[in-house]
């Protein structure tokens, strides 16, 4: 479903993306980690074609179709879905103007309606300007609202659990795992307190814009939790002397 | 008042550029006195886009005049002995207290604006509701050019007498035959004990249309003044700043101000609040666009001269293009300890990351754009009831739409 070939990416210059690689087939569940600054949210970026990340060499291919230089717009409306974790504040222009435009036509209100019922929003929230005053959690719960009126075939979930106490946390899981159903999706995660409510299929670690390991979710996970980042790019650097070898 | 008004004639005003009064006419037919329903076509529909519905439904009462001469001016029968609504020439004809209002609040020296509207008078509207009557639909007024080239001289006198309530929706517009004229503006508010009075002007001039509104407020006791002004059509100049007098104990003076500056428009628009009573609050809330060429002031004063008073400015600019300038210029006087004055300002392109968090909801560049700019003029901040915001917010999606 989602396919990255050999992407390297810079930011006004700097390397935040080194040859990664990537695939997500389709009705898989991926989960990616990283310490702070490894390269996470970038990665999401590029995917949706934020022109502040320019693709250095690579490719992305979404449902067999070349992605790598399309408008974002384009893009999202192929099918691919983003729960951000910064959203930026739009005065003025509020919550339901944008579900509007997912959902409309005869019974859109009543389906817009259901839809905040199930991230647990009154439905006052849909007249608040966008991000303007959201606690953490409203935040969260407005991405994932957005997300499904949306109802994209591929979704990416942005740490959907940083900034989440512990009873939001199990709401936010489980309504994410009740709509992942058979879509695909990549979760990113710093802790991974999320995936205790859902299933990854595969997890990937991401270290200093690279893919340190990809491996079982569960495996990856317990292996960070018990050892810390540290084993990770430990396991890159041999990596790398690895690659060296090789090219020798 | 002669005399004050004749040595002020020649006298520039303080701001925006100086006009040459005597390059306009003041010579033009007069309109007869007709049921407002029977406007003709064209002049209905550009009353109506500054929100003056020649219908009358869901209104009080009507005032309409044309050039120099009122054509209109009366409240619905529902609403007789609540509330009034004529010219200021009936009104001085009729009632000898009026004296007690004319020229009291905003001075006749001010300018030779103010000095033009003096020898050059030519009607306006008389808005009064009775004490302790709350009217419940909006009075609207319309001032209406129709001959190219014209200078029009309107003085306004507006009561709202003790604890009364009432809405009052007024527009300027022109027809499209005018490319050019200048108008004056003298209006002057009167929001007595416990009284609520909601002022909402929308301005739709032309290109080479210069518009010069001078325009004071008196607030007594426990009133509120809220004055909410919309300007979306091009304009060559415009200059006012109009100013409420928070005298009373717990008065109150809002101004929010929309303002969408496009071709070469030259928009100087501020608003002052003065806080003389104990308890008094103040609040500016400006918008401003400018695209195209547009040159846009937004000036603010806050003046705390009362303990325990308290005021916020809030002025936000967004531009467009880069031949367009926004000039913020807020400013805070404080005279004695206890009055507390703030402000905000912030002038600036639309913020890249929130037109890609748009797009990646599947908005094209150019959706998101406008979805931001309108959202940028978010009439919510009139506070108007939800019928007449419902019809604000359309002039105003409209005329985005048509400009974008």
């Amino acid at each position: 479903m989602l396919k990255i070939e050999d992407l390297s990416v810079e930011i006004s210059g700097r390397k935040v993306l080194n040859h990664v690689g990537l695939s997500i087939p389709k009705g898989e569940i991926h989960a990616l980690f990283g310490p702070n600054g490894s390269g996470k949210t970038s990665l999401i970026h590029t995917i949706l074609g934020f022109p502040s990340c320019e693709v250095i060499s690579g490719k992305i291919w979404f449902d067999g179709v070349d992605i790598t230089h399309m408008p974002i717009n384009k893009r999202v409306n192929l099918g691919i879905g983003v729960a951000f974790q910064h959203p930026p504040v739009i005065r003025g222009v509020k919550l339901g103007d944008v579900l509007r435009s997912f959902v409309e036509g005869k019974g859109g209100a009543t389906k817009r309606f259901r839809i905040a019922q199930a991230v647990n929003f009154p439905i006052e929230f849909l007249d608040r300007d966008l991000n303007l005053g959201f606690s953490g959690g409203e935040i969260k719960r407005s991405e994932i609202l957005q997300v499904l009126a949306q109802r994209p075939k591929f979704v990416i979930f942005d740490e959907p659990d940083s900034g989440v106490d512990v009873e939001n946390l199990e709401v936010v899981g489980k309504t994410i795992n009740n709509f992942l159903g058979r879509r695909s999706g990549l979760i990113v995660t710093h802790l991974g307190h999320i995936l205790r409510y859902m299933n990854a299929n595969l997890a990937h670690v991401l270290i200093g814009g690279r893919i340190a390991c990809s491996g079982k979710s569960s495996k990856v996970l317990s292996q960070i939790l018990k050892e810390g980042y540290k084993w990770c790019e430990r396991c890159l650097r041999e990596k790398e002397i690895e690659e060296c070898k090789r090219k020798r | 008042m002669q005399e004050k008004a004749l040595k002020a004639r020649e006298k520039p005003a303080a701001l925006g550029p100086d006009l040459d009064i005597k390059s306009f006419t003041r010579d033009v037919k007069s309109w007869p006195n007709c049921p407002v329903r029977s406007l003709p076509k064209d002049i209905a529909q550009q009353s109506l886009n500054v929100g003056v519905r020649t219908d009358e439904k869901g209104r009080a009462g009507t005032y309409f005049q044309i050039d120099h001469s009122t054509v209109f001016g009366a409240v619905q029968k529902m609403f007789e002995g609540k509330a009034e609504i004529m010219s200021t020439e009936e009104a001085l004809e009729k009632y000898d207290w009026m004296e007690d209002y004319w020229w009291k609040l905003v001075a006749v020296d001010v300018d030779k604006y103010t000095a033009l509207a003096e020898f050059g008078w030519d009607k306006g509207y008389f808005i009064r509701v009775l004490e302790g009557q709350k009217v419940t639909l909006p009075l609207q007024a319309c001032l209406f050019v129709s001959k190219d080239n014209l200078n029009q001289n309107v003085h306004n006198i507006i009561i709202a007498e003790p604890n009364s309530e009432m809405q009052i929706i007024t527009g300027c517009a022109v027809h499209p035959n005018v490319q050019r004229g200048l108008h004056v503006g003298i209006s002057e508010f009167f929001v007595k004990k416990g009284a609520k009075l909601t002022f909402t002007m929308v301005h739709n001039w032309a290109q080479n249309f210069d518009v010069r509104p001078r325009t004071v407020a008196l607030v007594e006791d426990g009133g509120t003044f809220v004055n909410n002004y919309v300007c979306l059509k091009p304009v060559k100049s415009l200059q006012m700043y109009p100013a409420a007098y928070c005298k009373g104990v717990n008065s109150r003076a809002r101004f929010n101000s929309i303002l969408y500056g496009t071709k070469n428009s030259y928009l100087d628009v501020g608003s002052k609040v003065v806080l003389q009573g104990v308890g008094s609050r103040g609040e500016v809330t400006t918008r401003a666009i400018a695209s195209d060429n547009a040159q846009i002031y937004a000036r603010g004063l806050l003046v705390g001269e009362q303990e325990d008073s308290k005021a916020h400015l809030e002025c936000r600019g967004l531009l467009l293009s880069d031949s367009a300038s926004i000039h913020a210029i807020p400013e805070l006087v404080a005279k004695v300890k206890g009055a507390e004055l703030s402000h905000e300002a912030a002038v600036g392109k639309i913020a890249e990351e929130q037109i890609q968090y748009l797009m990646a909801r599947g908005f094209s560049e150019s959706e998101a754009e406008s979805l931001i700019v309108r959202g940028f003029m978010d009439i919510s901040i009139f506070g108007l009831p939800n019928q007449l915001q419902d019809e604000v917010k359309k002039m105003v999606d409209i005329t985005t739409a048509r400009a974008l």
